[in-house]
């Protein structure tokens, strides 16, 4: 209640005070309820979070729907935990890789060869190291789980961005030196708005991933350390366990309204946001629309608001860094001596690395289980090959349809990036059912889980392949009546090329690291394995024995960049080469 | 109008000197690209300089070394202040693509050069506002660059260089990007506020390869010589402003640059024509055999009759001089033209090719290309060698780099592959980067 005198100024304050509609508007309603609500539940879960260990062990997962938003509550945080540390680790790094020639040299072949090790391998290192952090703290194991998420996310951001500074346009660039931009304003104006699109794009994708590995990562089962964090995951864990088919559906569609959730209120508004960051001179025809985002900008309250914060963080003095200009040590001789140094110390540290790490397998490890590893590589590096060559028999020609099809390609690409961020494993079970009862090979049945959920990739790249080909072109093939075997392999099949090799890449990739999950899987008790490197790895982290996980890891690492080399990356500088239509 | 500055009397002060200035493209061990070479030049008060060359004659390296975006290899450059307490001081940048931030407003992007400069916002927006409004953009302040026109935007790219009060405002072939209207509408303006003082910048730099832009707006004209970049002339325009393009008196100014810019140096035989290195080292310009064609049959057709002056061609044809110029050049190099001072002339041979069908222009242009153009003789002989017939291009691009740059490797294999793939006297596989001799028929 507030009390007004009846003195004019005062009265003229209120009536000034609506006139100038700063009174809230409806707008300022839903978008202060929702941001409100949002602030409210990052609070009571980060307090969950910081509970003694004990408390875990003494309260496990219980499968009442009841629980089940908190459940989800506790998932939603943990990623957003991770995304918020892989964004911080993709500017660091990636901004280091980017300026630094000598940071480059280390930083980007890391890089690649970090996003093709599998997440469960990073975890199986990591949960003692994080556990001995934090004893007796709930947070040890949070953190854990937060940094198996961050492996799933962390890496192709990174080289987004990395590429991003890479590609800065010249002129801008120009412009930003001749006004002796500071660094930290160069980032804020030049660098950071460049990158934001494919930023943007990236974390999506990110985060759409790290759902996969949510139950691996929730429900920690590495040797004897068998920890089960509160979460989607842990539900899903303990409800395949149970074989409780009403909780799996209840994870499931609590996973479907969280991903709605943040899609709608998060991720839209960002990449309608970040549509005027897209580096174009011209107004593109078709902008990204968000419902959200165009309530947060009708709101008059909170536009209010937030003009003096946003005030105040531009009154915050930028630190004023003291030109460090490096003090050049000689001519270009030197610094090609220096160059050398430099490149015989990483060669140096690298080979130190590997005969530390050969000691270490070779300790436990014969060559005949090496051997035995790299077999199994070979069988899952089979089953892939085939379910892309699958997958895309299936996928291609419907993909195409739609893509000729503008009705359609609006319904249905939401949809195909929908599933592609929906986590597939939860469907495993079933998989394990119908195979338990009609008594299959898992050998064969259980791989077509490894592309269930990355077949989507290939389908929404082919859409959108088949719906930018020019115009022009399909009205030329029209005109001279192009049987349907030529027009698809003069105008369809060169067309979308570029674009489903970027989806096949990305499904190879995901099928590679779903192998670990996928070629293990189990109902209560039914336990089925298909022979595979997956499953080499599965086996050897739920019995703690790390010279394995170590020996496998390290054939799937080679296996995947073997891959990339030989089969993708050529793939892809041909399509750059020959079937750019632009 | 705050942005207004008193107009300084003259003075003797040099705003701008470059002296003995050297720059080397690429390798540090010889093997780069010359680009310029004792190149002088000195900047006074009240007056607008033009850079005039054809491509390739360093005048862009030269303003970006002024600019500061670029270390020169060798040689001073001095930007003096104004004596007195002029408010005005430093350089200031136009550039040809705008180089506006198109996340930015108008206003943002104005205030950009302020903002790194510390000036608290208030006077930012102030000022921003004054040079926003002097240079008729008001109202376009909340703009993004995306919503503007061509001509708009390069208003936007000249407000932001005039808004932190620069001494010396350069332009980096501010007008090219622009229709020929636009850019004939923003001329006059900035001419307009310069005759009337309103713009605070003491004189004007700018690189232009439009001879007439350069006469209309320049009161001095240094031509530049290309492979390497020197001053080979300086012209006073004397013109009262504002200049008519069809004067008389201007046009005859037109005339005589193009003539100076034709002008060989006393230097390599000619032979060589203008095109620099030796035998297999040169570096080639890539010019299509359907503009070649072209210009043999324009130059064969009435009026010309086989002789035409240069600067007449251009207007006709119009094309640029930096255009036109690589046209002539490789003609002469190929023996089917000869230029003298600002005369052009065809041979007897490309009288012959002018009447000519399809077929037997092919043959004669398959001659004089043997003859000539020593890597098109190379490629040949080495593919007449060898028993497959074939040989990969990197062998030939790994040759060329020891003379040139790798891009101008790049550029000059280009030129050949076109010209032998006319002439049939080679095939090129872009599959597989290789050169054979099999008929690509």
């Amino acid at each position: 209640m507030v009390f007004l005198s009846p003195d004019r100024t005062n009265f003229g304050l209120l009536a000034r005070f609506a006139r100038r509609r700063l009174a809230p508007n409806r707008y300022d309603l839903v978008a202060l309820a929702v941001i409100g609500l949002g602030a409210v539940l990052i609070v009571h879960g980060a307090q969950e979070m910081n509970l003694p260990l004990a408390n875990l062990h003494t309260t496990p997962i219980v499968l009442d729907p009841a629980r089940l938003p908190e459940y989800a509550l506790r998932t939603t945080l943990r990623m957003f935990a991770a995304i918020f540390a892989s964004l911080l680790f993709t500017f660091i790094v990636a901004t280091l890789a980017a300026k630094s020639r000598k940071a480059e040299l280390v930083i980007i072949p890391m890089l690649d060869i970090l996003q093709s090790v599998p997440v469960l391998g990073f975890l199986t290192f990591t949960v003692t190291f994080f556990m001995g952090l934090f004893p007796s703290s709930e947070l040890g194991v949070e953190c854990a789980a937060i940094f198996a998420i961050f492996t799933a996310q962390a890496w192709n951001m990174a080289f987004s961005f990395y590429q991003s500074l890479r590609t800065l346009p010249g002129d801008l660039d120009e412009v930003s030196r001749q006004f002796g931009l500071s660094p930290w304003r160069r980032f804020l104006r030049l660098e950071l708005p460049f990158a934001t699109p494919a930023l943007v794009w990236n974390t999506m994708m990110s985060m759409s991933g790290s759902w996969f590995f949510l139950v691996a990562s929730e429900a920690i089962t590495v040797g004897n350390t068998q920890v089960t964090l509160p979460g989607i995951g842990s539900w899903l864990a303990v409800a395949i366990e149970q074989k409780n088919f009403t909780a799996v559906a209840w994870a499931v569609g609590a996973m479907g309204v969280v991903i709605v959730l943040y899609d709608q209120l998060l991720f839209r508004p960002i990449v309608a946001w970040a549509d005027k960051f897209r580096f174009e001179q011209t107004a593109s025809e078709e902008e990204p629309r968000s419902w959200f985002f165009d309530v947060l900008r009708r709101t008059r309250l909170l536009a209010r608001l937030g003009a003096p914060l946003a005030a105040l963080l531009r009154a915050i003095p930028v630190p004023k860094a003291p030109k460090v200009s490096l003090p050049q040590i000689g001519g270009p001789r030197t610094g090609r001596w220096f160059d050398i140094a430099w490149l015989a110390l990483v060669i140096a540290v690298t080979i130190w690395a590997a005969l530390t790490i050969l000691r270490y397998i070779s300790h436990t490890v014969s060559l005949h289980d090496a051997l035995t590893a790299f077999d199994l590589g070979l069988i899952t590096l089979l089953r892939v090959l085939i379910l892309i060559a699958l997958a895309s028999l299936i996928w291609v020609p419907i993909g195409v349809w739609i893509g000729l099809r503008p009705v359609w390609t609006e319904r249905i690409q939401p949809v195909a990036q929908f599933l592609a961020a929906f986590p597939a494993n939860v469907l495993f079970p079933m998989a394990v059912i119908v195979i338990v009862a009609w008594k299959l090979d898992p050998d064969i049945w259980l791989s077509p889980l490894m592309i269930l959920g990355t077949q989507w990739y290939i389908l929404f790249n082919v859409v959108a392949g088949a719906a930018a080909l020019p115009n022009d072109l399909k009205e030329v093939s029209g005109i001279f009546h192009l049987g349907s075997w030529q027009r698809w392999r003069d105008l369809i099949l060169p067309g979308i090329f570029p674009y489903y090799v970027t989806g096949a890449l990305t499904a190879s990739g995901g099928s590679w690291n779903a192998s670990i999950v996928a070629e293990v899987a189990s109902w209560g008790h039914s336990r089925l394995e298909a022979k595979g490197l997956g499953s080499f790895i599965a086996d050897a982290t739920s019995a703690g024995d790390y010279p394995r996980v170590a020996l496998g890891i390290a054939v799937m690492s080679i296996l995947v960049i073997f891959l990339n080399r030989t089969v993708w990356r050529p793939l892809y500088a041909f399509s750059e080469r020959h079937f750019r239509l632009d | 109008m705050t942005m207004t500055l008193e107009r300084p009397i003259e003075t003797d002060v040099d705003l701008v000197e470059v002296r003995g200035l050297r720059h080397v493209y690429g390798k540090g061990g010889g093997a780069g690209l010359l680009v310029l070479e004792e190149v002088n030049l000195t900047l006074r008060p009240n007056e607008i300089v033009g850079l005039l060359g054809r491509s390739g004659s360093g005048k862009s390296t030269l303003l970006r070394s002024i600019a500061g975006l670029i270390t020169p290899t060798a040689g001073t450059i001095i930007v003096k202040d104004m004596p007195g307490d002029d408010s005005a001081h430093g350089v200031s940048m136009v550039f040809q693509s705008f180089a506006l931030f198109p996340w930015l407003t108008v206003e943002k992007n104005v205030e950009l050069g302020l903002e790194a400069r510390g000036v608290p916002a208030a006077e930012r927006r102030k000022r921003s506002l004054a040079a926003i409004d002097l240079i008729g953009l008001d109202g376009f302040e909340n703009a993004y660059p995306k919503e503007l026109s061509g001509g708009m935007r390069q208003r936007v790219g000249l407000a932001r260089a005039l808004v932190v009060q620069p001494s010396v405002l350069l332009m980096d072939e501010p007008f090219s990007a622009l229709d020929v209207l636009t850019a004939e509408t923003l001329r006059t303006d900035l001419l307009d506020l310069w005759a009337e003082g309103k713009m605070p910048i003491r004189s004007i730099l700018m690189v232009t390869h439009n001879i007439e832009e350069a006469v209309l707006m320049c009161d001095r004209i240094l031509v530049f010589s290309s492979n390497p970049g020197r001053v080979i002339a300086e012209i006073k325009v004397d013109l009262p402003q504002p200049r008519k393009r069809l004067d008389p008196a201007f046009r005859a100014l037109v005339d005589d640059t193009y003539a100076r810019m034709t002008a060989r140096p006393s230097g390599p035989p000619a032979s060589q024509g203008a095109f620099p290195g030796l035998g297999l080292g040169m570096a080639l310009t890539h010019v299509s055999t359907n503009t070649l064609s072209g210009m043999i049959e324009a130059l064969a057709a009435p009026p010309h009759h086989g002789k035409a002056d240069l600067a007449t061609l251009a207007n006709e044809l119009n094309m640029d001089a930096d255009e036109l110029l690589p046209v002539a050049d490789t003609l002469q190099l190929m023996r089917f033209a000869e230029i003298e001072g600002r005369t052009i002339r065809l041979t007897p041979a490309a009288r012959r090719y002018a009447n000519a069908e399809v077929d037997e222009r092919k043959q004669l242009f398959a001659q004089h290309l043997l003859a000539y153009v020593p890597l098109a003789a190379h490629i040949r002989r080495v593919l007449d060698d060898r028993t497959s017939h074939q040989a990969p291009a990197t062998r030939f691009r790994d040759e060329l780099e020891d003379f040139m740059s790798e891009d101008y490797a790049e550029k000059t294999l280009d030129a050949v592959v076109s010209w032998g793939r006319f002439a049939e006297i080679f095939a090129y596989h872009e599959d597989d980067d290789r050169f054979s001799l099999d008929d690509p028929a």
